[in-house]
Order: structure tokens, then C-alpha cells, then sequence
């Protein structure tokens, strides 16, 4: 085992290797080259005193930040010879279910192709581009045949997958007892239970104010929610990510949101950042990807559909055909259990040489992918910034709710968090349920896939969100998930079927998210 | 919901005031029934229905509730003798408010008293409606109007019409040719019957946008009494989009520049399970969280003033009629500064609902109004809030604060308005009427 003093220099290793050659670094060195004329750089103490002035200036916030930002994403330290697979995922066995489903998705999507007898990459016409050009911001107008299109997969299929996981090392010939898991998912995976749930989330305590519970109209102003925004405004002129990441676990103050979530992130603005983003609008107006009718369909089925986000539906396409294309996004696989899919060029089937990763972005979106990036829409209205800032929540968190991995946050460990959870505190509910065939996990699977977007209110869908950034966890949804089954437990148990049970849980959007989360996590009897 | 609201107004509560009339009964009991007469087929006749101890007549009998159309009105009101406790749901000349040209002649005029009176800055205050002109008979002060501000849009409307009926946007005077005054009509053609009076206003070309999309706001205020002013203001409203983005280049596009839903719903993508309104609360959100809150303030603050401007703009000209109250559907629209500007007033707002959320709004809204009517007599006459009604305005501003006004200046006080707050009507029902069981006398 590698003790922490190794461990350490390998992960700055790590780090500076990554931020070497990035943006930062190279501004870094025009501001060092820069200050070089100012009057207070003496030769003398040269580096001590370059050091000083980037301190003074932000840079070595913003240094910081980047760096917190890799630090946020770096998977848990292994050993030094691990091969990358297992940096991806050291369980074989997951690894192996998650190659298959892929090989599935990408069957899926290949014979749909050949169906249809549609490309899956073509070149457009140079009119056609000056026509996707012109109506770059109302893509929502056209009206394009998608009738023969499927969504290559929905939520359901993959709770299948998931269901049927199965540890080969693991003997479960035991008699079922009451000690045997009852739900769904049938993988040992370490969860939290819910002391240690009260230690990780210990700012949503019951003695500490929360934004979602005491900026209501009842309680007055002074008592918490505008010392916390003038906090947040503090936070937000230091440009500190990682004071931000903790800031906001008492959740964020409306106006403050969509600049804190962007310092969170680390999604900058730049000029650098409009101009690759304006590139990736060329890619998408002189290549047609068959994936962009898939997005089309998503959208038309899902965004256009909802209530409160169907305004947003011309800004879904310039994001989500932009992030099909962004190879930028490749580089999340280094921690995702997931590999991008392989296609060949016409006629050199096999041929490693001729392979090209699709779509260039290496995710295959499914039903109901567009409702990650709607809630953003409420928040930011710059094409590129709204890009920018999605494209981060995806390589952060969003993949990991669509692939196969051991990980806290993933959505394995996340379904079996929301089933021990259900077990341990609500048994009698959960026995119930079973008995009239209505697994709980076969309801609350959506909510955790979507992160619970399109099912709660937008605002109370933004103060769970907030707690998702602040924690850098999803494990909130197996909570939030475990405590609204929790508040409506009376009702469930009165149900006699699935439907009936899908019936109670069908409308979340009344709830108030923190009560749930806090009455669940701190006020429970054990 | 309205079945539970069946209990909480029975009418076996307290009973105030002198008998009620045709149904002869004893001092001090309550009426047993009241009768109204609903020509409409939509929500309105829904919730008088479902409403306890209410009973519909019909044809020529007698009622003591009338929600009547305004055609109705302009024929019968006149005619009728109506008992001390009857209500029927119009002022009799509300078209001073609704007609776009009354209207606009109406605000000009206070606009000018104000500027007599308090001064510039004051009458300032009643810029919320773009320059408008009647035509044909205003058509030479437009022409100059329009010679002043070259490459303008402006839009026509018929002083007379709903649902967006035969609107257009115009830039060239030659659209508008035949509302010229005095024009070079030929013979044959002067003995055609009058053109229609239309105004024609200023098009707010700057709209704010969300989405791309334009929208406009519609707001419900309940107007008890002109003389003194008794206004309330209702917190749920909501916001109607247009269904395609807004372009200036296409003034043609019927379904982009009018966002009312009678308008978007022939447009050739109108779903009607889709609906296209938000809920003024959610509104509310995405502004705060796009301006922050003081700026949301200040502009939901401006349109508490174009409601009381407006009313007090046609105070002295309503006739004033205890029998009367009408509850009228503003319409706003905000530009790209977050100023508000009054579009227009509606005397009739469309109570028919475009989805079940939108049903359900509009029985919340009806019902409350009918509370605030209160034929059954339970009310003290002194509260603020009743279900989903804010008081807006008692005679004077009313402020949200039990202070007394001689004490503090004005300026301090907040208003007694929540639109797009949460609408917390059912618990404020409950508590209202358990405080107003409580003052039953023995």
C-alpha cells in the first residue's frame, strides 16, 4: 500500500500534468511576463515577489480553483500499477456488464442506421448548412419527420440491466431472511446508512439554517436568509470555488445562483470559451450526425412537453447538438466506467485504424437526456455559458446516473442506497409494496436517473441541485428519493397494485425538497 | 378542491344586515338560498353551481346573482329595478375602461390633471401605455406622430374586438389607407357603411424576451366600487407565450406578435395539451433570478401602478352603482428594461379553461371573487385578504402592514400586493372564517 506522502506527489503529478498547456497555464505565464515592468518586482526577490503579485491579483484564486476543480474529479487514489480499466472501475464483474450494455446501446443504434438507411455521419450541402444557419435560433420551428426514430433506450431498459447484476464471487444461495436485501438491485456494494448520511450532510442539520426552509415567507428575513446572501455575495468577490462549494450546501440565494454555480464549476466565459463553442456550432452545421434526430425526438418528447421548460427549446438544441460533437468531453472516460462507442469508416469494419469515436463526444443520449440541461436554461441565457456550464454538471455527475460503476454516486450505488434505506427505516412499507408487486425502485428509478428534473418544481428542483454541487455527491437523490416515499407512506400503504402506487408518486410537484430531506435525515427515529 | 370548500361556506354562519328581500324571512337568519342566473358555459357556471347554498334559475325568474355578458347589460341594465342585495357582475359603461379608445382618452385626460395638479413628475407616472391614436378621426395628430419616428412598427386594433381579431402591424402609411379621415374615397365608395374604429399604437419593439419567445402578462383585478375605489388584485395570474420566436422581420407572422392563447391556438403548431402559459409565479422565480429581487420589486410595484392609475383615470366617469363589480383581466406586457406597459383591460376575461391547471386557476379565481361579493353576508367589510385577493387599494393605498398611515409617511409603507406570491387561499379561508364564526353573536 502506498502511504499518503506518495500517494500526495502522484496526485499533484497528476494535476499539474493536466493543467500543463491548459488556458490558465498559459495566461499564468503572460501575467508573470507581464508584471515583470511593475515597480514593487525586484530582481532581488524575484520569484517571491512575482508569487505576491499573482496572489494580489486573483490568479492564485483562480489557479486554485482549476486545481480544486481536478481534485473534484480525480477518482479515489489507487495503486500506482493499476491499469486504466481499473482507475474506470476495479470491479470486473461491472466492468463486464457495463461492456455489454454498451454493445447493446451501439447494436441498437447501428441497426436502427441500417433500417432507415441513414448514416451515421453525413456531409451537408452547402445550402442545407446556410438554412440550418438561418435558423440556428429557432431549430424548434422545423417540423423534421422523426416518426421512424426510436430513443435507443429509455430508463426502464437500463434498470433491467441493472437488476440483473450479479457478483460471481458473491455466495447468495443463503435462505432469504430478514437480513437479505429486498429490493430490486442484488449487488454488495458499500452504502451509507443514515448516521453516516448525518455525518456527510451535517449543514442540512435541523440547527442550521437551510435556503428552502427558512427563507420562507414566515420567517423573517434577519433570522438567517440575508446574513447567508450577503455571505454568498462575499463568496462570489473572493472567486474562491472551494469556499463557494461549501457556502452552498445551505443551499443559494436566487440571484447569486447562476454566477456561484459557474465559480463552483469552474465554467469560465472567456473569449477562448465563446470561440470553441462557435466552432462546435460549424461542426454541427456542416456535419448531419444520425444522433441529432435522436435529440431532435428527445426534445419533442420530453422538454417541449413540460410545462415550465417547453420556452427552452430552441437553446436544448444548441446545446445538446454542440455537446454530441465536443471531443473535449472524451476525456471524462478516464474516469467513467463507460467507453465511448467505436464506428467504422464505411468498409474497414475491424480496422483500429479507420475507427472513429461516435458520436465525437461518446455519449449516446437516451430518453429523457434533454431534461439534464433545461433546468440550466433558467439560469443562464448566453448560448456558450449555458454550454459550458452543462457540459461540466455532465463530466461531473450526469454521466454517472447512465453507467455501470461501484462508484458512492453512481447509480448502482444509488438504488441500492434508496432500497436499504427504504428497508432499514420504512421495512413496513417496503414489505407492502413488494407484496402487491410494486418495487419501490421501479418508481424512483426516473426521478434518480433525471436527477429529479421534469419531476419537481423548478426552484425546489434548483435548491437540491445546489446541495448536489456543495456536497459534489448524488447521493442526495437515494435520500430524497428514500424521504418522499417516506411523506407519502400513509397513502402508499393503502395501494393494492403497481399502477395505483405509480398513482400517489406520480405528481412531485408540490414537495418541498429540504423539509423532506431534513425531517428523513435528522428528525427519523432509529 | 371545491367540494371542500362546500363546508367551509355554508351558509348557516353569522348573518348580518337587514332582510334580504323576496324571500321574506325573520330578522337575523340567514338567506336561504340565493339565486343566480349564468348565461356563460365555462368555469364561471361550474363554481356558481358547485357553490352551497346557491341555486340556479333560469329565463325570466327572478335572481339575486346575475353573471351576465355585456350585451345583455347594454340592454337590460337600464330597464331593470334591482333590490338593495343584488349583484350582477358589470359596471354599466365599464366599456370606458375596455374599449381601447375610451380608455386611451380617458388615462390622456387624468394624465393632463395629474400634470396640472402634482406636476411632471407625477403624471410621468401614467406613461405605461404607448402612443396611441383613434382612427379615423385622430388620423392627422397620428400622421405626425408617425412622420416623427421614421421606420417604426406600429399595430391596429379594432376598438371593439377581442381574441385578437383583426389586429395587424403596419410600418407604411399606405396599410392603413382606409382609416385615412376624409380620404380620397370615390364616389361609389362614400356610401359604403363607415369604417370600423380602430386605434393604432405604438408596437413595443423591445419586448423582453424568455426563450426568444415574447409573452405578455394577464393579471385579475376585482373592482368592488368606483366611488369610493375598492380594488383588489389577485395573486395568480400567468404569462402566455408565443409559440415561435420573436422576430421583427416578419410582421406578417399573426401568431408571433399576439400571444393571446384565442390567437396561438389556430397556429398551425398549437398542441392544446401543451398549453403555452406559465404560472406568474414561476415567472416571478426566473425574473428574481435573473434581476435579483429589488429590481423584480420595483417592477411588480409599477404595475400595482398602472392598475391604480387606470382605475382612477375612469373613477369620475363610471357610473358608480352599488349593484355592480367586475372582475377585469389587464393585460401587460413587459419590455426589455422590465417597464410594464398596459395593453389592455378586459371587462370579460375568458373563463374558458385552456388545461386542467388553467381550469383550476380560474375556479380558485371565481370563487374567491364570489367570497368577496359575499351575498351571504358574512364578511366584516375590513379585511385585507380574502383567499387568493390581496386589497390593493380601499379609498387610498392599503398598505400590508397594520400601521396606522397618519403615523408614517406613505412612501414607507409597503403595498398590500402578492402577485405571483404563493397563493395561500386555503388556509387563509379556513382561518378567515373560524375568526368570523368567532364574532357570531349568540
Amino acid at each position: 500500500m502506498m502511504d499518503e506522502g506518495t500517494e500526495l506527489s502522484v496526485t499533484i503529478a497528476q494535476i499539474v500534468q493536466k493543467l500543463k498547456g491548459s488556458n490558465l497555464h498559459s495566461q499564468l505565464e503572460r501575467q508573470a511576463k507581464e508584471c515583470l515592468q511593475r515597480p514593487e518586482i525586484q530582481l532581488e526577490d524575484l520569484k517571491e515577489d512575482v508569487k505576491e503579485f499573482l496572489k494580489k491579483s486573483g490568479w492564485e484564486t483562480k489557479l486554485q480553483n482549476a486545481v480544486y476543480r481536478e481534485l473534484n474529479v480525480l477518482p479515489p487514489p489507487s495503486h500506482p500499477e493499476a491499469p486504466a480499466e481499473h482507475i474506470k472501475e476495479p470491479l470486473a464483474y461491472l466492468r463486464k456488464a457495463q461492456g455489454s450494455w454498451e454493445k447493446r446501446i451501439l447494436k441498437s443504434l447501428n441497426s436502427m442506421c441500417t433500417e432507415l438507411s441513414i448514416p451515421l455521419a453525413r456531409k451537408r450541402p452547402v445550402n442545407e448548412q446556410k438554412e440550418l444557419l438561418n435558423k440556428w435560433n429557432e431549430m424548434g420551428t422545423d417540423e423534421p419527420d422523426l416518426s421512424h426514430f426510436r430513443p435507443v433506450y429509455a430508463p426502464k431498459d437500463f434498470l433491467e440491466v441493472l437488476i440483473n447484476l450479479r457478483n460471481p464471487n458473491y455466495d447468495s444461495s443463503d435462505q432469504p431472511s430478514s437480513k437479505s436485501h429486498w429490493g430490486l438491485i442484488q449487488v454488495p456494494l458499500k452504502v451509507k446508512d443514515i448516521p453516516e448520511l448525518r455525518e456527510s450532510f451535517a449543514e442540512l442539520g435541523l440547527n442550521s439554517g437551510q435556503l428552502g426552509i427558512d427563507d420562507t415567507t414566515q420567517v423573517p428575513a434577519d433570522v438567517f436568509e440575508s446574513e447567508h446572501a450577503g455571505i454568498g455575495r462575499k463568496v462570489l468577490i473572493e472567486q474562491d470555488s472551494a469556499a463557494a462549494e461549501q457556502y452552498i450546501r445551505q443551499g443559494c440565494p436566487n440571484e447569486l445562483r447562476a454566477e456561484l454555480w459557474a465559480l463552483i464549476l469552474n465554467a469560465t466565459n472567456e473569449p477562448e470559451d465563446i470561440l470553441y463553442y462557435e466552432q462546435l456550432k460549424s461542426g454541427v452545421l456542416h456535419h448531419d450526425l444520425l444522433v441529432d434526430n435522436l435529440i431532435y425526438k428527445d426534445v419533442k418528447l420530453t422538454a417541449s412537453n413540460d410545462d415550465y421548460y417547453f420556452v427552452f427549446e430552441d437553446y436544448l438544441y444548441q446545446v445538446l447538438l454542440c455537446f454530441s460533437r465536443d471531443t473535449v468531453v472524451l476525456e471524462h472516460f478516464n474516469y467513467n466506467s463507460a467507453t465511448p462507442p467505436k464506428s467504422y469508416i464505411q468498409g474497414k469494419l475491424g480496422l483500429e485504424d479507420y475507427a472513429v469515436v461516435y458520436p465525437p463526444n461518446g455519449v449516446i443520449p437516451f430518453h429523457g437526456f434533454s431534461m439534464y440541461v433545461a433546468p440550466l436554461c433558467f439560469l443562464y441565457n448566453e448560448p456558450s455559458k449555458l454550454y459550458t456550464v452543462f457540459r461540466e454538471m455532465y463530466v461531473r455527475y450526469f454521466f454517472r446516473l447512465h453507467s455501470i460503476s461501484s462508484f458512492s454516486s453512481g447509480i448502482v450505488s444509488l438504488c441500492l442506497q434508496f432500497e436499504s434505506l427504504l428497508q432499514t427505516h420504512l421495512p413496513q412499507l417496503f414489505y407492502h409494496l413488494r407484496e402487491i408487486g410494486a418495487q419501490p425502485l421501479r418508481i424512483a428509478f426516473k426521478w434518480m436517473v433525471r436527477a429529479f428534473s421534469g419531476y419537481l418544481a423548478t426552484d425546489q428542483l434548483l435548491l437540491l441541485w445546489d446541495r448536489v454541487l456543495g456536497y459534489n455527491s448524488l447521493e442526495i437523490l437515494a435520500v430524497l428519493a428514500a424521504a418522499v416515499f417516506a411523506f407519502r407512506a400513509q397513502n402508499l400503504m393503502e395501494v393494492t397494485s403497481l399502477a395505483a402506487a405509480e398513482a400517489v408518486l406520480a405528481d412531485l410537484s408540490t414537495l418541498k425538497v429540504m423539509p423532506l430531506l431534513q425531517i428523513f435525515l435528522f428528525a427519523t427515529i432509529m | 378542491m371545491v367540494a371542500a370548500n362546500r363546508e367551509l361556506l355554508s351558509p348557516t354562519m353569522v348573518h348580518k344586515g337587514p332582510g334580504y328581500g323576496y324571500q321574506k324571512k325573520r330578522e337575523g337568519e340567514p338567506r336561504s338560498c340565493i339565486r343566480f342566473k349564468c348565461t356563460l358555459i365555462n368555469t364561471i357556471q361550474d363554481v356558481l353551481r358547485q357553490r352551497a347554498g346557491w341555486v340556479e334559475v333560469k329565463d325570466d325568474s327572478e335572481w339575486d346573482f346575475y353573471w351576465c355578458d355585456v350585451g345583455w347589460l347594454r340592454e337590460n341594465f337600464d330597464h331593470i329595478y334591482m333590490e338593495e342585495h343584488v349583484r350582477i357582475c358589470h359596471f354599466r359603461n365599464h366599456y370606458e375602461l375596455t374599449r381601447k379608445n375610451l380608455m386611451v382618452k380617458n388615462l390622456k385626460r387624468y394624465r393632463k390633471l395629474l400634470e396640472r395638479e402634482a406636476g411632471r413628475q407625477e403624471a410621468a407616472k401614467c406613461d405605461f401605455f404607448p402612443r396611441t391614436f383613434e382612427l379615423p378621426c385622430e388620423y392627422h395628430l397620428f400622421v405626425e406622430e408617425f412622420k416623427r419616428s421614421p421606420g417604426s412598427t406600429w399595430i391596429m386594433k379594432p376598438v371593439a374586438r377581442s381574441q385578437g381579431k383583426g389586429i395587424f402591424l403596419f410600418r407604411k402609411l399606405k396599410d392603413i389607407m382606409d382609416w385615412k379621415k376624409d380620404g380620397n374615397r370615390s364616389e361609389d365608395q362614400k356610401d359604403e357603411t363607415q369604417v370600423e374604429s380602430y386605434v393604432a399604437q405604438r408596437y413595443i419593439e423591445n419586448p423582453y424576451l424568455i426563450g426568444g419567445r415574447k409573452f405578455d402578462l394577464r393579471v385579475y383585478v376585482l373592482v368592488t366600487s368606483y366611488v369610493p375605489l375598492k380594488a383588489w388584485l389577485y395573486r395568480d395570474g400567468f404569462a402566455r407565450f408565443s409559440l415561435t420566436r420573436f422576430s421583427l422581420s416578419c410582421i406578417d407572422d399573426h401568431y408571433v406578435h399576439l400571444t393571446n392563447v384565442a390567437v396561438q391556438k389556430t397556429a398551425p403548431d398549437y398542441d392544446p395539451e401543451k398549453g403555452c402559459k406559465w404560472q406568474m409565479q414561476q415567472l416571478r422565480r426566473y425574473l428574481s433570478a435573473r434581476h435579483g429581487t429589488q429590481r423584480v420589486e420595483e417592477l411588480f410595484r409599477n404595475i400595482d401602478g398602472i392598475f391604480i392609475r387606470s382605475l382612477q383615470s375612469v373613477q369620475k366617469v363610471i357610473i358608480n352603482d352599488k349593484h355592480c363589480f367586475e372582475l377585469y383581466g389587464y393585460d401587460i406586457l413587459l419590455d426589455q428594461a422590465l417597464k410594464p406597459w398596459l395593453i389592455e383591460v378586459n371587462a370579460s376575461p375568458s373563463l374558458t379553461a385552456s388545461s386542467q391547471e388553467d381550469y383550476e386557476l380560474k375556479c380558485r379565481l371565481l370563487e374567491d371573487t364570489l367570497h368577496i361579493v359575499d351575498m351571504e353576508g358574512r364578511l366584516t367589510g375590513k379585511e385585507k385578504q380574502i383567499g387568493g385577493f390581496d386589497l390593493m387599494w380601499n379609498d387610498g393605498p392599503v398598505s400590508k402592514d397594520d400601521i396606522n398611515l397618519d403615523a408614517l409617511g406613505s412612501s414607507t409603507l409597503t403595498a398590500n400586493t402578492h402577485l405571483g406570491y404563493v397563493n395561500d387561499r386555503k388556509t387563509q379561508l379556513r382561518q378567515l372564517l373560524k375568526s368570523l364564526s368567532g364574532q357570531k353573536k349568540v
